[in-house]
């Protein structure tokens, strides 16, 4: 919370604000000091809250008009699209929403990853991110699922069966999430509970990762402890609230290019056949979001192994504070870090590109190999090259290189002179 | 510290012990319904079997029915696809089961057409063995059912069946 003691200026706003703080957190909220160095890669927290309430509202609005059931969830999506008033519009950018939250989540993470940000003292706000990022991908699941297509009710069967990977038990806990002996009425109905539940749950938690946030403050491109409030800093509002909501303007235009002029390309035609246990479309994808924990799993050829390494792959995230061993937080001045980070990023990719290729041939030697790397970049590379890095000089402050006055760091280091002034 | 944890135990520690044991069994007892609803139901279970007419099925031919929602695959083997099933060597197989034991009566092979892998339905007489493929992760079978190459971890399984009269089989 901010360093000074905030009264409301009206009566009654004293009179509420003595009996529920709201005022006081208000005025934290907008008042709040922001690194003044953030860049464009730091809009993208705004704009993930604005993606979870437009599946929130778009969500709740699809909950009227469709009906959890086997036999009748395909005919109303399809009612939604041809009947429901603006049910296209609503749907598209339902559908559509998750392939952008999805991918504005990936962008922060790897802001994250470029610049520090999970390290000492923001470890919580990272690992409540993990679980918003695990419960993202649970709920994308379940949606994709109620639609009852092909691909909802082979998506499901795939995954569903991963659990049955898991020694003596598999088999009961597979037919206890179906509720059956197959993916069937009984599933979708509860798959459909669930993802109305779970945005919630992701709603609770991002106040929590915000909240944590706002303990030890925003990190910044040169991820330096920097005084707060002082010259390094800007109040939230309206410096940085102006440039999310620039960001966030951006965003739309590549979100309406989506769903008014391709709002099936994302998606797969295989989903507007309806579900048909007795066959199995001939090639089964996930949503692109999911491609590259598709192919980990799939680079294995063992079936418990493979899905130990999928859920591994998102666990080694949630520990990566701790696997980073390097003391500097910016990868502007680690040199050699910086080379890895872009080969992660690359290995990222590919993963995702033959995840959503055959697997077999050349594809599947390429998915283990990268693979092999994912793992090594988190269990090897970053631990060992934190130890043994020479990073760059870091500057003492935000302002000091441009205060300064000169090119040499140093030298504006050295003046104490200047120093006091900060 | 030594002092009070040699302390013998008192009225007081006994009603904690109690408590918390009791409080632990009723938190139990509300979890429970909560968890097993989501088992499979009584009328679900009731669909547990299914009888299958065969008479129109030639040899050759393979038909595929649903059973508690999963397909089942009913294959009328030729000759050569018994002979060819059974000179396999068990030291070959991944999930070693004679096919002898797979199919009770040689000719007619039943089994859950789902791969063990991840529950895809394989398609008929495609892959390396002439027998079943499954599209998605690449698992090839056997003319038994067998797994012989890919992911899938076992055999494709033999649910129980019998058959009722010379046309019909009843399976579960």
């Amino acid at each position: 919370m901010s360093d000074h003691e905030y009264t409301p200026k009206s009566k009654v706003g004293k009179w509420f604000n003595d009996r529920l703080p709201l005022l006081t957190l208000a005025n934290h909220l907008t008042d709040y000091p922001t690194p003044k160095n953030l860049n464009y890669w730091w809009t993208f927290g705004g704009i993930l809250t604005f993606c979870l309430i437009t599946q929130i509202i778009t969500g709740i609005v699809l909950g009227m008009h469709y009906v959890a059931h086997a036999d009748l969830a395909f005919q109303s999506v399809e009612h939604i699209m041809r009947d429901v008033n603006y049910g296209w519009l609503i749907r598209y950018v339902h559908a559509n929403g998750a392939s952008m939250f999805f991918l504005a989540v990936y962008i922060h993470i790897f802001r994250s990853l470029y610049y520090g940000s999970y390290k000492s003292p923001r470890e919580v706000i990272w690992i409540i991110g993990m679980l918003i990022y695990f419960l993202m991908m649970a709920t994308a699941f379940m949606g994709y699922v109620l639609p009852w297509g092909q691909m909802s009710f082979w998506g499901a069967t795939v995954i569903t069966n991963l659990f049955s990977a898991i020694p003596l038990i598999g088999e009961s806990i597979t037919n206890w999430l179906w509720g059956g002996y197959s993916v069937d009425n009984p599933t979708l109905t509860r798959f459909f509970s669930l993802h109305y539940l779970f945005p919630f749950l992701i709603l609770g938690l991002v106040v929590l990762h915000i909240w944590a946030l706002h303990v030890p403050g925003n990190n910044n491109p040169i991820g330096i402890d920097i005084k707060k409030p002082s010259k390094d800093t800007v109040p939230f509002h309206p410096y940085i609230v102006i440039k999310d909501a620039f960001a966030l303007l951006i965003f739309l235009l590549i979100f309406a290019f989506f769903v008014f002029f391709s709002p099936n390309i994302l998606g797969h035609a295989d989903n507007y056949i309806e579900a048909n246990p007795l066959v199995t479309p001939a090639h089964i994808v996930p949503e692109w979001y999911l491609l590259p924990f598709y192919a980990i799993l799939r680079s294995v050829p063992d079936k418990l192994l493979g899905v130990i390494a999928m859920f591994a792959a998102i666990f080694v995230l949630v520990i990566l504070p701790w696997l980073d061993t390097s003391k500097v937080r910016s990868t502007v001045f680690r040199p050699i870090y910086k080379q890895f980070y872009w080969f992660l990023v690359a290995d990222v990719l590919i993963l995702g590109y033959v995840g959503a290729m055959p697997a077999e041939g050349l594809y599947l030697l390429i998915a283990r190999v990268a693979t092999a790397y994912y793992f090594a970049h988190f269990l090897i590379i970053l631990p060992f090259l934190g130890m043994k890095e020479k990073t760059t000089p870091l500057p003492l402050s935000i302002t000091e290189p441009v205060l300064g006055g000169s090119a040499d760091m140093a030298m504006a280091r050295n003046n104490s002179d200047f120093k006091e002034k900060l | 510290m030594s002092d009070s944890e040699k302390k013998k135990p008192n009225r007081r520690d006994f009603i904690v012990t109690a408590t918390t044991a009791a409080g632990a069994v009723g938190v139990g007892a509300v979890v429970w319904p909560l968890v097993d609803q989501m088992n499979p139901d009584a009328s679900v279970k009731a669909l547990a079997s299914t009888e299958v007419d065969i008479s129109a099925v030639e040899p050759g031919q393979s038909i595929t029915v649903l059973w508690r929602g999963k397909p089942v695959f009913i294959k009328r083997r030729t000759k050569e696809e018994i002979d060819s099933a059974r000179a396999v060597d068990l030291s070959e197989l991944k999930h070693p089961e004679k096919d002898e034991d797979r199919a009770k009566n040689p000719e007619w092979l039943v089994m859950l057409g789902v791969c063990t892998h991840l529950g895809c339905v394989p398609l008929t007489d495609k892959g390396d063995y002439g027998a079943w493929f499954c599209p998605c992760h690449g698992s090839h079978y056997d003319t038994s059912g067998r797994i012989r190459k890919g992911p899938a971890p076992t055999n494709m399984e033999v649910p129980k069946y019998e058959f009722v009269n010379s046309n019909t089989i009843k399976i579960g």
